[in-house]
């Protein structure tokens, strides 16, 4: 066949083979033409953000920019003896020109990272900056005996390397000892372990609220004639095109001590004092409740709307009582509904922001408020970074579980 | 809440500010509020007079990732800018703003001498005190330990939302003496001291992060004291509110004046920072906000009346301490960390 084939000739004298191989080509061409708009967009916008984002979690290029020739050095040094005459010499004219280029700020910063108070020895050693030349480790060593002991140059060894560890640890309250050990941060220090608990548990807490909201919603929806279910949809998207801070805010109007809420609880003479409604984690869950719904019920409804009540009522026709019809026929057939919706709520929510800022009290943020925090107010990008990059992976986690039990249960359903 | 709303505010403003800056004019950013509107009569609108250029004024509330992310993508749209000490040793250190030509800005040793530095121009002394609301307390607190002291004085009390400051203010209440905080607080166990302190009052705390939250606070009462800048307290005094301070324990700090790397009007903007710092100007500044001067003459053309509310005026020092610069370049960003960590935590 494939002989047979070769031997086709067209009119012109191609074979047909290559006559098809071409036009084959130049097909694929065209859909690639077709589909290299949307290839470029989602790699710079998508892509090349997050990859940098990720990489900037382990980026290392501090002392590398600032002490070119102290970080060459040390590259074959042991970590058990203090380091020889040329470290010294090339810490100081490392320091020499880095002083001149201002490029010694970061370096001094990401010293102090790994040994709190080092930057103030740098600082020490760059006004008191002795000759190059015979001695110079001595004559280090005179201006802060610091420079005598170990623990600050393997600080320095390992913030010389490319790339790093150290915010990735940091993020799940570890680091690495001066044995090159992992290890977990005093209790005290250890911060970002509870924030990540934190996290998962307001965005679990959201979804079930929205769930349980939502269900009924959405089966509301779903069943009503079209007159009211219209109308209600409505009312469902209206908040939906509304502005997440204007909703958030509004929030605030209503259940601050002297809101709208507590205005009217004393008036109906329920409660003598005001009740902390908001700036607590009851008003986290409140705003972040309403403000996800709609991607809980949109889900749920478009589930819903596909299936036929023939199923309940044959169902109840044959005897069953109508919960039970309810709960064994309906409601299996919206699991699929139900997953979507919640995965949804549960990635939205472990990335929410503005919420919690503006209607938490300080116990009541989430990751995403030290993502901030680190990026605007210490400037410590290595460490938004690595936040972000941790949240990241565990919303891909979350999604490759959900696919794995989506799968599965297609599977049972088709058997 | 009003921070929060800030917050909103904040982003909105930020955008408005993007989009309005042109080349010509002088951007001139501070920390906003009744000490902006002081630099308004005292500093910008007389410059604008001069004929030398037009002060575009904006606010920030000190965040340096923006100057930071101005000047690596070299797009810069800020010129002459208020920085705290710390933030001003360590932006200089990274290289985010320009050296200053000290002799274009006028004797040197007119100045407090902390006012002159490689980067930065001092512009005034502020302090941050213990207020409270002389109508709905009943016995006038006196020092930081009566702040503690929820027994004798019941209500909440408002603080700074950070390590700087606070931690001060807690040692200070601990008994420590003014003169040895930062001795003590350059150790691990007086940071452990400072925060067993703060752990008393965690419940009672409302944490204020904008300046004009305070008095607001204080009027409404919401809280029964707080920390509050004192030239804030004095604008709300002015308003008529019954608001005090007391300058016992009290942390006084300079602002500063920096031009960002890299500003385009870099000529005009050490212009601007010479006009303002003259005499005549700071004169001006502190009769609008009491904030001491750090040009010597300003403080002698004062009218004595003015600058016995001045955190500079000798009786007001008596118990005060300065901020250490060198203490929170040093601490300041593992201690905001940790400080934060701690504010988060049940």
């Amino acid at each position: 066949m494939n002989e047979a084939a070769a031997s086709l000739v067209a009119d012109d004298g191609v074979p047909l083979k290559l006559k098809l191989r071409r036009a084959e080509r130049a097909h694929k061409l065209k859909s690639v033409a077709m589909i290299a708009p949307l290839f470029l967009f989602l790699l710079l916008s998508f892509v090349l953000p997050i990859g940098t984002l990720m990489y900037r979690s382990v980026d290392n290029p501090e002392l590398h920019r600032a002490l070119p020739q102290t970080v060459a050095a040390l590259a074959g040094w042991d970590t058990q003896a203090l380091p020889d005459e040329p470290v010294f010499a090339a810490l100081v004219r490392d320091l020499r020109k880095a002083q001149e280029e201002s490029t010694l700020g970061l370096a001094s910063r990401r010293l102090n990272y790994e040994i709190s108070g080092f930057s103030s020895l740098l600082t020490k050693l760059v006004r008191k900056l002795p000759p190059e030349g015979a001695g110079v480790r001595d004559a280090v060593i005179a201006v802060d005996e610091r420079w005598g002991q170990l623990t600050y140059w393997r600080a320095i060894a390992r913030a010389g390397t490319p790339l790093t560890s150290f915010y990735l640890l940091k993020a799940v309250d570890h680091r690495v000892n001066e044995a090159g050990d992992i290890e977990s941060v005093p209790a005290n220090e250890a911060a970002y372990v509870t924030v990540f608990g934190r996290t998962f548990w307001i965005a679990l807490i959201v979804t079930l609220w929205a769930l349980a909201l939502g269900f009924p919603v959405a089966y509301l929806l779903a069943t009503l004639p079209s007159g009211p279910s219209n109308l209600l949809m409505i009312l469902v998207l209206l908040p939906f095109w509304t502005s997440l801070l204007v909703r958030t805010a509004a929030w605030i109007v209503l259940l601050q001590s002297g809101g709208i809420l507590n205005g009217a609880m004393i008036g109906l003479g329920l409660i003598a004092e005001p009740l902390q409604l908001v700036f607590n984690r009851f008003g986290v869950y409140v705003a972040m409740v309403h403000i996800l719904l709609p991607f809980m019920i949109l889900p749920l409804y478009s589930v819903m709307k596909g299936i036929s009540p023939a199923y309940v009522r044959a169902a109840v026709s044959l005897g069953a009582h109508p919960f039970l019809a309810f709960w064994r026929v309906y409601v299996p057939q919206t699991i699929a509904g139900v997953a979507a919706g919640c995965l949804l709520v549960f990635i939205l929510a472990i990335g929410y922001y503005i919420t919690p800022a503006l209607v938490g009290g300080p116990d009541d943020q989430m990751v995403s408020y030290f993502v901030a925090f680190f990026t605007n107010r210490t400037i410590n990008w290595g460490m938004a970074s690595a936040l972000g990059t941790l949240l990241l992976i565990a919303t891909l986690v979350l999604y490759a579980v959900y696919g794995k039990l989506a799968s599965s249960d297609a599977n049972k359903a088709r058997r | 809440m009003n921070h929060r709303i800030q917050l909103l505010a904040l982003a909105v403003s930020a955008a408005l500010a993007a989009g309005a800056v042109q080349a010509a004019d002088l951007t001139v950013i501070s920390f906003g509020g009744a000490s902006q509107k002081a630099q308004d009569a005292a500093f910008y609108k007389p410059f604008d007079k001069t004929g030398a250029g037009r002060v575009l004024p904006g606010e920030y509330n000190g965040e340096m990732a923006k100057v930071k992310a101005m000047v690596e993508t070299n797009n810069i749209s800020w010129d002459v800018l208020e920085v705290e000490g710390p933030e001003l040793v360590r932006g200089c250190a990274e290289g985010l703003f320009e050296k200053l030509d000290w002799s274009q800005l006028g004797d040197k040793s007119k100045f407090v001498p902390e006012a002159v530095s490689e980067c930065g121009a001092g512009i005034f002394v502020w302090s941050t005190a213990l207020a409270y609301n002389a109508e709905k307390l009943a016995k006038a607190p006196t020092s930081w330990a009566d702040f503690w002291n929820v027994k004798d004085f019941p209500g909440k009390r408002g603080l700074r939302k950070g390590a700087k400051y606070t931690l001060e203010f807690a040692l200070l209440a601990d008994g420590v003496k003014p003169a040895d905080v930062y001795k003590v607080l350059g150790t691990k166990e007086g940071i452990e001291r400072a925060f067993k302190k703060l752990d008393e009052l965690k419940p009672h705390i409302q944490w204020w992060e904008a300046g004009a939250q305070p008095p607001q606070w204080l009027a409404a009462g919401d809280v029964v004291m707080s920390s509050a800048y004192n030239g804030r307290i004095a604008a709300a005094q002015k308003e008529g509110k019954k608001l005090e301070v007391v300058w016992n324990g009290s942390i006084y700090d300079l602002d500063h004046w920096t031009i960002i790397k890299g500003s385009k009007n870099k000529d005009m903007a050490m212009k601007f920072i010479a006009f303002a710092n003259r005499a005549e100007n700071q004169k001006v500044f502190a009769e609008n906000i009491p904030y001491g001067p750090t040009n010597n003459d300003a403080t002698k053309l004062l009218d004595p009346k003015v600058a016995s509310g001045l955190p500079t005026a000798p009786e007001n020092l008596v118990g005060a301490l300065a901020t250490s610069t060198e203490f929170w370049v040093e601490k300041g960003e593992e201690l905001e960390e940790r400080f934060n960590a701690w504010a988060a935590a049940k």
